[in-house]
């Protein structure tokens, strides 16, 4: 059972955060600023082409330019080009091509990299990577992944058979359920191609510089850990060798959660030549060089009896990879694969999914990662049923979801659900949104012919974050583990000195982990010290993506706080001279029971621990608390999102008229994060919901490669959100919290569109495209009229 | 070319090649690195400042065409422990996350005040949509704004 921490403390309350000070006043360390005496800069040449041979490389004109230092091709990069990694091939006969730094047969994507340069500043690297001369015989370019499964199609990796990268199937029973259906909705969604657009470019400096062989990368990161573990094995570079520092880090969403091959080629050739390297992105280049997101065809059946029971969903995929593997492209989708069924109760679940290379930047995990697709899938299916059966969408889900009193819960997809409430979340949201007014002002606008009609999106959704129990992930064939480590040391003046594994890049962990901390330890929160993000300072850890570090480098730290505690308390004894037993220890103090005079504070221990003058007999001179905690489960918060979508039928222009969602997160260590991170990822959902996606033209030319072609949400283009939460705590998670970063944008998508498709489903709308345009939603009600889109 | 300009309350003079634009010779030159680039095509406002009182995006002028000009930056706009109304909204609102956007932000801010005291939530949405975050939603970016105006009112 869950074991609760004093609420009275730190924990659950909006404490403002400590890192603001810094970043409001500019005082900030981001890569890019990190200017170090020699360093030289890197240029590189990308391909313009999505899918050619590369016939020849001439590095001369740029070696001949002022301020330039050196260039290879991947020919005389020789063995120093070494591989970007993918630690997750899904299945025995998942197809692992090889994706070396430079690519030295063909490119495979428009920004593929065939050469780099190095000049003494980056204006002269910019302009030698002009000068480089590249020979490219133009190939057929694979964009879409229809064609690239058709027999006999362009191969984007020349030694593979196909361009299939994997087939994964789940579960089964289709055909029986759907033998005694009688209603079958079937349905084809395409959740667009996304980018993360995290406000920070990348930026990477290694330089050869600290002890003996060490190198240092810093580099704008999510994952300093797992960077240093692949690095080393890609690069042969011994790991204590390598030391990664993640500095400030403007925003990630899952687009820094990566092993880049520009990370790759920094650290080699600050090797090489003895200097350190630097390199940053300009905006235009992360647009075609970062991974991209999401971009699934989603073929889905969903089976009911005609009173609304839900027998069973068919769910077929195909999974954009793009040209190249990166860290866990092949996995992402399938961190969806358990969420189809989401919070419904059902017969059969029948799953597979079809990966698949194309000539396009290759995609990997953003924000949610596989969970926004598949609850997308679900929500909006949940709603064509509806309309098909002409039941209310909010009675169909109440007919069909998981009841509070049913918890714990395992679903058709096998996972065990440990607590939830349905009704309450959405109850409350109902409360908030005005439902009945609303219904009524939409019949209104019906009858009367209003151009702007009104619709009601719905999502009551659920996703399975806090990655990730160990066992679960090798089972998945996921190369790594999913615990994480914390160490809590009492130093001499009485501060405390936290060390996490986790990254923070705007997730305000400095201000929630010493919470945490203080709440455990009766320390205030200002003298906890948060230690993160330097390999060389926090050497353990398994980093910041799948709403991860409090769900599980929360408990770490609430262990290595308990630890820290026993470990003192043998001090604390003696010092009283009582038997260990005798003590009770309350907000930062042990005292002897019965005689609470008789009582000495963690502080007073710590200068005791260190001076070390009178310590019990085989008590070491050190008080700390070391945990690393691998999760029983992951946690699964859910909530009830509902959008008020006005849509304009003459013009296709709509507006998110009310947002109203209300999440259960469990308990919340600081309820002002925990609404910020509900914000921002409703804004980025209904991002794609409207705004966003990535377009290529046939022949792999990429469109929308500049902030001025990819829309991403400003102040204008969204309304303030309605939010709240119930609170079902985990009773997983020692802390009985659950993650939060990608909820919203899980949630929100469905929400949006479900709302613009009821705004038009009397105009026989039942699908939206993505980005939710003006024109796309033109689009949808003219076809729906029979008219030519 | 040969120019002076005061940033910070400092007076600079310096030789700029006429490309320079003025946020890198911010950042490089005089090391005001709390003022950052965003993207490259004058849409995120990340590395906005004021020039003589008026928002600009720093990376859409050229340092030349600051010669006699006074610039603020993220880094001037208080002093020391002092914190500009602004600053203490947005760390009151929770207005920042990542942090990132929040240097043009709080500068677009400041503008945007000063041309508009008593700004509506539609008039603070408009004002602030040449500023691109991707971490807050934006909802308490506009509940700073409404605290700074108030907080700003008040010191009238």
């Amino acid at each position: 059972m869950t074991e609760m921490v004093d609420t009275g403390t730190a924990f659950g309350r909006p404490i403002k955060r400590k890192e603001d000070a810094k970043l409001l006043h500019g005082r900030t360390n981001w890569t890019d600023n990190i200017q170090l005496p020699g360093a030289v800069h890197m240029g590189l040449v990308r391909s313009p082409m999505a899918h050619a041979r590369i016939a020849k490389v001439d590095l001369s004109g740029a070696l001949a330019m002022p301020g330039v230092v050196a260039a290879y091709d991947a020919a005389s990069l020789g063995d120093l080009n070494a591989n970007v990694l993918c630690v997750w091939p899904v299945t025995d006969d998942t197809v692992m091509p090889p994706f070396p730094a430079l690519t030295g047969d063909k490119v495979r994507h428009v920004g593929d990299v065939v050469a780099v340069v190095l000049a003494t500043s980056p204006e002269a690297a910019e302009d030698a990577v002009a000068a480089v001369d590249v020979d490219y015989e133009p190939l057929p370019a694979i964009v879409n992944m229809i064609d690239a499964v058709s027999p006999g199609s362009t191969l984007v990796h020349d030694d593979a058979a196909n361009n299939t990268c994997y087939v994964y199937d789940l579960g089964g029973g289709w055909d029986e359920v759907a033998a005694k259906a009688d209603v079958i909705v079937k349905r084809r969604f395409v959740n667009q191609r996304i980018v993360a657009a995290f406000m920070e470019p990348r930026a990477v400096v290694a330089a050869p510089m600290g002890m003996s062989d060490e190198i240092t990368l810093w580099s704008s990161t999510q994952i300093p850990h797992v960077l240093r573990v692949v690095l080393s094995l890609s690069t042969g570079i011994p790991e204590q060798n390598l030391r990664i520092v993640a500095p400030d880090v403007g925003g990630g969403f899952g687009g820094k959660l990566q092993m880049y091959r520009e990370e790759v080629l920094a650290l080699q050739l600050a090797r090489k030549l003895g200097r350190p390297v630097k390199w940053n992105e300009t905006r235009s280049e992360d647009l075609v060089a970062s991974h991209h997101g999401r971009d699934q065809i989603q073929d889905l059946e969903l089976a009911a009896t005609k009173d609304g029971k839900l027998l069973g969903f068919k769910v077929d995929l195909l999974a954009n990879m793009g040209a190249y593997l990166q860290i866990i492209t092949p996995g992402t989708p399938l961190l969806g694969m358990f969420m189809f069924p989401a919070i419904y109760k059902m017969d059969a679940y029948q799953f597979r999914c079809t990966g698949v290379f194309t000539n396009t930047t290759p995609t990997d995990a953003i924000r949610g990662a596989g969970r926004p697709e598949a609850t997308f899938a679900v929500e909006r299916m949940i709603d064509e049923l509806a309309a098909e059966l002409g039941m209310d969408p909010m009675e169909l889900r109440t007919r069909n979801w998981i009841q509070h009193h049913e918890f714990p819960y395992t679903t058709v997809a096998g996972l065990t659900y440990d607590t939830g409430n349905y009704e309450a979340a959405t109850a409350r949201a109902l409360e908030l949104f005005g439902m009945d007014e609303l219904r009524a002002e939409q019949k209104a606008r019906r009858e009367s012919g209003d151009p702007v009609q009104l619709g009601i999106g719905i999502s009551t959704f659920t996703e399975m974050c806090g990655l990730a129990p160990s066992r679960t992930l090798g089972a998945l064939k996921y190369a790594a583990g999913g615990w994480e480590h914390c160490t809590i040391r009492l130093l001499p003046s009485g501060k405390v000195e936290l060390v996490t594994g986790t990254s923070p890049h705007g997730q305000g962990h400095e201000t929630a982990w010493s919470q945490i901390a203080s709440s455990i330890l009766g320390i205030p929160v200002e003298d906890i010290d948060v230690i993160h993000s330097d390999t060389g300072r926090a050497p353990y850890g398994m980093d910041t993506y799948g709403s991860r570090s409090l769900a599980v480098g929360g408990q770490a730290i609430k262990k290595a706080a308990d630890r820290v505690i026993e470990n003192a308390r043998p001090i604390a004894a003696h010092q009283l001279e009582c038997s260990a037993d005798d003590l009770e220890f309350r907000e930062g103090t042990f005292s002897v029971k019965g005689d609470p005079e008789k009582s000495v504070t963690l502080g007073a221990l710590a200068w005791a621990a260190f001076s070390a003058h009178n310590l019990p007999d085989g008590v070491e001179p050190m008080i700390e608390g070391v945990a690393t905690v691998d999760p029983e489960d992951f946690s699964y918060p859910h909530g009830t999102h509902l959008a008020a979508m006005e849509v304009d039928t003459e013009t296709g222009k709509v507006r998110v008229r009310k947002y109203v969602c209300v999440d259960d997160v469990g308990n919340q260590v600081n309820p002002m994060i925990v609404e910020g991170q509900v914000h921002g990822g409703v804004a980025m959902g209904i991002g794609q919901a409207l705004y966003e996606g990535v377009e290529y033209d046939e022949d792999g030319n990429i469109l929308t490669a500049s902030l001025a072609d990819y829309l991403i949400p400003s102040a204008a283009d969204l309304p303030s959100f309605i939010t709240d939460r119930t609170v079902t705590p985990s009773t997983t998670h020692s802390l009985g919290t659950k993650g939060v970063g990608e909820a919203g944008a899980i949630a929100s998508t469905p929400a949006i569109v479900n709302g613009i498709v009821d705004a038009l489903r009397h105009l026989g709308v039942n699908d939206v495209l993505m980005p939710a345009s003006p024109q796309n939603v033109w689009r949808a009600i003219k076809a729906a009229k029979g008219g030519a889109a | 070319m040969q120019i002076r300009v005061t940033v910070d309350g400092t007076a600079y003079e310096g030789d700029v090649e006429p490309r320079t634009l003025l946020v890198h010779w911010l950042r490089n030159d005089l090391g005001k690195v709390g003022t950052v680039v965003g993207c490259d095509t004058s849409n995120c406002g990340a590395c906005t400042v004021l020039v003589d009182g008026q928002s600009v995006k720093s990376c859409s002028m050229l340092a030349v065409q600051a010669d006699g000009c006074e610039v603020t930056t993220i880094q001037g706009l208080s002093t020391g422990d002092e914190w500009h109304p602004v600053q203490t909204a947005f760390k009151e609102c929770h207005g920042l996350q990542c942090g990132y956007c929040t240097p043009g932000m709080v500068m677009s801010t400041v503008d945007l005040l000063s041309e508009n005291p008593h700004p509506s939530e539609e008039e603070i949405r408009d004002g602030l949509h040449g500023n691109l975050c991707r971490c807050t939603g934006y909802h308490n970016i506009v509940k700073s704004v409404q605290m700074a105006a108030e907080l700003m009112g008040g010191a009238k």
